[in-house]
Order: structure tokens, then sequence, then C-alpha cells
């Protein structure tokens, strides 16, 4: 049985621009314009523009969204005002990671984004655990557009219009509404900037506005190595749900306090705390010339020289901006941080440098 | 389209021969490799003097994408590598067949000639694989 792939509103835009498109969790998405290493620098060096409409935009609302988000997420968004947002995700019981999301708190309610790939489960486990007076409503008729980079924001001015100095104004993570604009200081390649949800019928004009401003149109391509190179996790490779966000370098991401609020996956991941995780989430870098890819195994040198399998590459690649093998790895907890570390490759062990992601010093 | 120039050879796994005239050929990844793989990002080139039969890795090409055998086409005695390739390796994707040429070598059976493709057998593969 086949089924078609959906398009976003900006699918005939990306082909008239030389697009390549692939298929993407049942999307046809553009991989690159022409050339992934081009778009990547472009978005470090002045801003680009993604076509991210393929994410999955859930409304909650209901004088019980706060309660009902509050058991489901790892943040407390409780502690959110109305413009404010924060990265989280959705646990399974066992405290492994169904998905990672951001959460906006309106004036009314929350916006939730989520993944394309994860979209199906994310929504039934959000009906699932529905509680009390609650509505869910995913928003496919919205699009989405990151545009990011260190003059992101000057050069979507026009466009932007009136909203152009508060936003600019707001930090990482605050968002405001223009009319039928959804506009957030938030992103995914460590580049000041934001992303704009809007109306479908919109985002055709947005796009080319923004192209015309001198926004370079940016891939899936670029947007992995960005990512990356921010020390960003990508859900299904990074963590999916065998892993807690303890050992994803998600910690950070679940708030403890109030000691009662009973999230789903609390306990579990309360006893993995107290035990100590299995697995930890650490940044590589080749020595050398090479590329690190997803899938590579990772070894610590013993006592004796030989190399004993501690873990694999969970993202790997080349670094456009380091010019050198980046990845993400999950190893063994019990490795020293001194351990000498090798990735194998064609045959030949590889000497690999742990480190502390981002591989980039973020400029927002 | 891919551009397949009619004056080189081909094999199936998309690398181009020059015959040079003179017992030596030039090899490199053609057009239509280079924009299957995407950006090339590292190139792994043979050793000057390894003697290698048609068929042989003689190398390997990375891309953003994934990583890539190079074969060669004929047998014969790597006689130089293109070096500019360890730091310039987005050569491969802008002139594949000039500054992106990957290795020479002084043949060992000028026979094995016979069996490369030409330009038209070439493009008949490619056709296939898209």
């Amino acid at each position: 049985m086949s089924s078609a792939l959906k398009r976003t509103p900006l699918a005939e835009a990306h082909e008239a621009a030389g697009a390549k498109m692939v298929p993407f969790f049942g999307w046809e998405m553009p991989l690159h314009y022409g050339s992934q290493l081009e778009e990547h620098h472009a978005v470090r060096s002045s801003g680009g523009i993604f076509d991210v409409s393929h994410m999955t935009v859930v409304d909650i609302s209901g004088p019980d969204a706060t309660a009902y988000l509050q058991r489901l997420l790892t943040q407390d968004v409780a502690t959110l005002a109305p413009g404010q947002a924060s990265y989280g995700a959705l646990l399974n019981e066992a405290g492994g990671v169904i998905d990672d999301l951001i959460a906006y708190r309106r004036g009314d309610g929350y916006r939730l984004i989520v993944n394309a790939a994860t979209r199906d489960g994310d929504l039934a486990w959000l009906e699932t655990h529905r509680t009390g007076a609650v509505e869910i409503t995913e928003r496919p008729e919205l699009a989405m557009l990151a545009v990011q980079g260190p003059e992101a924001l000057a050069r979507a001015t026009a466009w932007l219009g009136a909203a152009a100095p508060a936003l600019a104004a707001l930090p990482p993570f605050a968002f405001l509404e223009d009319g039928d604009r959804f506009l957030a200081r938030t992103g995914y390649t460590g580049e000041d900037g934001f992303e704009v949800v809007l109306p479908a019928a919109e985002a055709v004009d947005a796009w080319a506005a923004l192209l015309a401003a001198g926004l370079a149109p940016a891939g899936l391509g670029a947007r992995d190595t960005l990512r990356l190179e921010a020390g960003m996790n990508l859900y299904g490779q990074d963590m999916d749900q065998t892993i807690s966000p303890l050992e994803a370098n998600m910690g950070w991401t679940v708030a403890w306090a109030p000691e009662d609020r009973a999230f789903l996956g609390r306990d579990a991941l309360a006893a993995q705390k107290a035990e100590g995780v299995p697995t930890r989430q650490v940044g590589l870098r080749l020595e050398g010339k090479g590329v690190l890819r997803a899938g590579l195994e990772v070894f610590e040198e013993g006592a004796d020289g030989a190399w004993d399998p501690v873990g694999t590459l969970t993202s790997g690649a080349f670094s456009p901006t380091l010019k050198e093998g980046i990845g993400l790895a999950r190893i063994k907890a019990t490795v020293p941080k001194a351990a000498n570390l090798a990735v194998e490759m064609r045959g030949q062990y590889r000497r690999v440098l742990r480190c502390r992601p981002p591989f980039i010093k973020k400029r927002s | 389209m891919s551009d397949i120039p009619a004056d080189l050879k081909y094999i199936a796994s998309h690398e181009w021969v020059r015959v040079e005239g003179d017992g030596t050929v030039t090899v490199g990844v053609t057009d239509h490799a280079q924009d299957a793989l995407g950006d090339v990002v590292y190139v792994e080139l043979p050793e000057v003097d390894v003697v290698l039969s048609a068929g042989d890795e003689a190398g390997v090409v990375e891309s953003v994408k994934a990583a890539s055998d190079i074969y060669t086409p004929l047998s014969g005695t790597v006689i130089a590598v293109n070096s500019t390739l360890e730091d310039a390796p987005e050569q491969v994707n802008s002139d594949p067949y000039g500054e992106g040429w990957f290795f020479k070598l002084r043949l060992a059976d000028a026979g094995e000639l016979d069996e490369l493709l030409d330009a038209d057998g070439y493009a008949d593969v490619c056709d296939a694989d898209t």
C-alpha cells in the first residue's frame, strides 16, 4: 500500500528554487537547493530560511490545560508566563522519551510544537492521558518557517513590519502574536533568529518576501549539520522511547520542583537519578581528516592497549564550520572522562576527543 | 541532466577514464556521481606506486550524505594523485572532469580499455539508475 507524500504549501516554491526533494517521515521536503554546505555557511554568516511546515502544531486549551500539561511534560508549564516557551519532553512511564517539544504559554492556553516523525504517537499519547476539561486541537492548516542567522532579524524587518522591534527585543524562547503570525525566538541552529507559525495561505508570500530580503533557502541537510554543531538532539537518533532525558543531555529540561508534580515518567527518572544513569551522551571530535557517521561504534583504550566497545555514535557529520568530523555518542557512564576513545572506520581505530556540546559557541 | 563528455570512457560504478595516449590514464568520478553524492567533504586517495587491479578499491569519497568507495576501472600502477583534493574536496563537485580528478595510472594492460563504456553506454547506466 503506498500513500502519497504530504507536501507543504511551499513545495512548489522549493522546486522553483531548484530543491532536491526527498521523502521525510511521510513528507516531501527539500534536502538542499544545490549545496548543503553553502546553505549551512549562509545561516552561520548571514541568514537562511527553512520550511518546517512538516512540524506538528497542537493547541491545548480548557480550564484544566495547565494541570494536564504539568502531568505530561518534563518542564513545568505553570512557571511560564504568557509569551514564554520552554523546551522539554513527553516521557513514557519508564522515563523514555516519546518526543521532545517546545511548549508555548499563550494568553488562553498552550501551543505544543512536536516532531513530524512522532506525530501519530504523540497525538495518541495526548489523547490517552487527557483528563478534565482539556481540548486538544491539531493545527494542520498552519505553516511554519524558521528564519535563522546573525542577520535573520535585520533582514526580516520589512516583512515583520510593526512587530519587528518587539520581536528583536525578546529574549530566547519568548514569543509574541502579531495578528495571525505567531513569532517565537526559537530555532534549531544555534543562531539568532526566529520561527514563525502562520496560515498556510500566507506561507508562499512570506517565503518570497524573505527570500527577496536576502535570506538563503536552506534544506534539511543544512538543518541537520547546524543543529549538530549547536549540540542539539535529533529525536529518533539521539534519543527515543528507550532512552531517558538524563542519558541524552536533557536533564536540564526536567523540572523536579515542585516535588509533588507527578509527571509521567517521574518515578522512573528519580530512580535512575538515584542509581546513576547506565549511559550518557558525549560530544566527539575526530582527530585528523574525515567524517563521523551515526552508527559508528565507540571504543575505549584498555590498560592492555586493546580497544573495548563502550558505545555508539547517535549523530555524526562533517562540521562545515569546524571542518572536522563531529558527533554525539551514547557511551557507558562508567567510561572515565580522561579515557582514550576511538571509532572504527574502514578497519582502523581513529582517535576521537570527548567534549561537551555545543561544538560551536552559541551566538544568540 | 548530467554532463557526460564524449571523449571519456566510463564504468558502471560512476568513475570516468581519460586516455592520455602515452600508456597512462586519469581517473575521477562522474558528474552524475558527484550530483548523487552531494557536497564532497573528504577524499581518501591511493598511494603513489601502488599496483591496482581493475575493480580494486582505490579510495573513498565522503560527502555530506555518505561514504562511497572509489574503484579503479583499470589495472596498473598509481603514478600520481590529486593531493589538492585534501584541502579542496569541493573540486569534485565543481569540476568533476577537470580539477576534481582522483589519480593517474600507468596501464598494465591497454587491452582492458575495450571493456569500458563509451558516453552513450554510460548514459544508459545513469538512466537506469534514476
